[in-house]
């Protein structure tokens, strides 16, 4: 077995009662106190989440904005200084290699944020289809990232950064070098749970300082460290996709239900255009959808759904939704059954329990 | 953790109570702090024959399925229907509110064969 990965901050978990898993290939925090409790701090108060195993890609020189609008679905040149995107990269089938974040710090220089099980093989695909004058490089080991989410992450926040008023950071917006007690930080106002928050990337040597003083910041508003299985239950009810189960090499962005992430409209060609141009103008075969159990039972990652005999998908996220405290999942299936109150069943052990297809998100929070 | 001295144990976590001639099954508090936040307990009918180290049941928790394994052979008389609509006793309660099933068992010497209190103690500090 090959050795576990770890983030600066695996010194700390335990002083926080954090309990690792092997995530792939990386060993990380699955919970602090409680996957429930850390799920609800998110949605009414906050929650601080280690996300440093995420990757970061700078890419730099005057034929940046042609090479990413090739590489990535979404239009980059609509994005502005200090602003981010989120896009999926794709194979020339349609395919996914990895769905991320660019932001763009200014012309001709942006940062890529990638999936941590997909660092290697996303750089390996960025280099092999570098064009021009374009330099790229891997910051992942270089960089750590917190995230701090929920409704009073600003107000958290804004007692270490004495000097910017986070407030005038809108959402999918960062602002560069934010002073955090005396330490730099890129702070993006963006997140993986459906909750208001940001995402702060930081030198790995600070991020345990961070760490500690954001927590010591919250601890009286009852801001919690939280794991990765909170991040998971957050971004489900969200509808948010997981690289690996919604997204995957085999499963398109369209099907996926990211469509509004992929302009098929913008003027550059990019890598897997033909084909996803294909797949909208025949029409989807399968589609993305939420489900929700009618007979007792939680569907799960891989359960297979069935119309009568036929096996017609699998589910790819499901559990017991700790916000609805209703069992519910999301699944890919044919297109004939994705459609609202459509009945289906998922195989659970070996029985056929009934679902019924739901809309999504599961979660929208209320906008102020 | 707590880990009753009147019960008996399996390696798959599951706690016996002998009452007479049948048996009381539970899981451990230990194994409910490593699972988690209990949200689902699926259990077999009243009258089900069940076989030791087979499956006869399953816990999940927010994040994961556990299968509950038969401490011992027998038919079940008892099934604890409120952890349908209480799972979180599992977390709560493991030895009280949260029994599982009773066992009527067809061999009670196969009770003799579980581990004591001090054997699992000694089993999960080496996990």
């Amino acid at each position: 077995m090959t050795e576990l990965k770890r983030t600066p901050l695996f010194e700390v978990y335990k002083e926080y009662g954090g309990k690792t898993i092997d995530f792939g290939g990386w060993e990380l925090p699955v919970q602090f106190s409680s996957i429930k409790e850390e799920h609800e701090a998110v949605r009414t108060k906050a929650g601080l989440f280690d996300v440093s195993h995420m990757g970061e890609v700078e890419v730099k020189g005057s034929d940046s904005l042609k090479y990413l609008q090739k590489m990535v679905t979404n239009d980059v040149s609509k994005l502005k200084n200090s602003g981010a995107q989120y896009t999926a990269m794709c194979y020339e089938n349609g395919g996914t290699v990895d769905d991320l974040l660019v932001y763009k710090i200014e012309d001709n220089h942006y940062l890529l944020v990638i999936n941590a099980s997909n660092i290697e093989k996303d750089y390996r695909w960025l280099e092999d289809h570098l064009e021009g004058n374009v330099q790229i490089e891997n910051l992942s080991e270089k960089t750590a990232q917190l995230a701090l989410q929920g409704p009073i992450a600003e107000s958290v926040l804004q007692k270490l950064a004495s000097d910017k008023n986070l407030g005038e950071i809108g959402f999918f917006k960062f602002q560069q070098e934010v002073i955090l007690n005396g330490k730099k930080a890129l702070v993006s106002r963006t997140g993986y749970t459906g909750e208001d928050g940001f995402e702060i990337y930081c030198d790995t040597k600070d991020a345990v300082e961070l760490w500690k003083e954001i927590l010591h910041a919250g601890e009286e508003e009852g801001v919690i460290p939280c794991g990765l299985g909170a991040r998971d239950t957050l971004r489900f009810e969200a509808n948010l996709p997981l690289y690996g189960q919604e997204l995957s090499s085999s499963i398109s962005p369209l099907e996926a239900g990211i469509g509004f992430a992929v302009k098929l409209n913008k003027e550059d060609d990019f890598i897997g255009k033909e084909a996803l141009k294909a797949q909208k103008e025949k029409g989807l075969t399968r589609k993305v959808v939420g489900i929700e159990m009618i007979d007792r039972g939680i569907p799960r990652h891989g359960y297979l759904v069935f119309k009568g005999e036929e096996q017609i998908g699998e589910v790819t996220t499901g559990t017991q939704s700790p916000t609805l405290k209703k069992n519910i999942g999301l699944a890919l299936v044919k297109s004939e059954y994705a459609f609202q109150g459509q009945e289906l069943e998922v195989e659970i052990r070996g029985k056929r329990l009934r679902v019924q297809v739901v809309p999504t998100p599961f979660y929208k929070r209320e906008k102020k | 953790m707590t880990t009753p001295k009147d019960l008996r144990y399996t390696e798959e976590h599951e706690w016996v109570k002998v009452e007479g001639e049948n048996v009381r099954v539970g899981i451990t508090d230990f194994a409910q702090h490593e699972l988690g936040d209990i949200v689902f307990v699926e259990l077999p009918e009243v009258g089900d024959e069940i076989t030791a180290d087979e499956p006869f049941g399953s816990v999940e928790s927010v994040k994961t399925v556990s299968e509950l394994y038969a401490p011992i052979s027998g038919k079940v008389v008892e099934i604890n229907e409120e952890l349908s609509d209480n799972p979180e006793f599992v977390n709560e309660s493991p030895y009280e509110k949260a029994w599982m099933i009773v066992i009527e068992p067809s061999d009670s010497s196969e009770v003799d064969k579980l581990m004591t209190s001090e054997q699992y103690d000694e089993m999960i500090k080496e996990d």
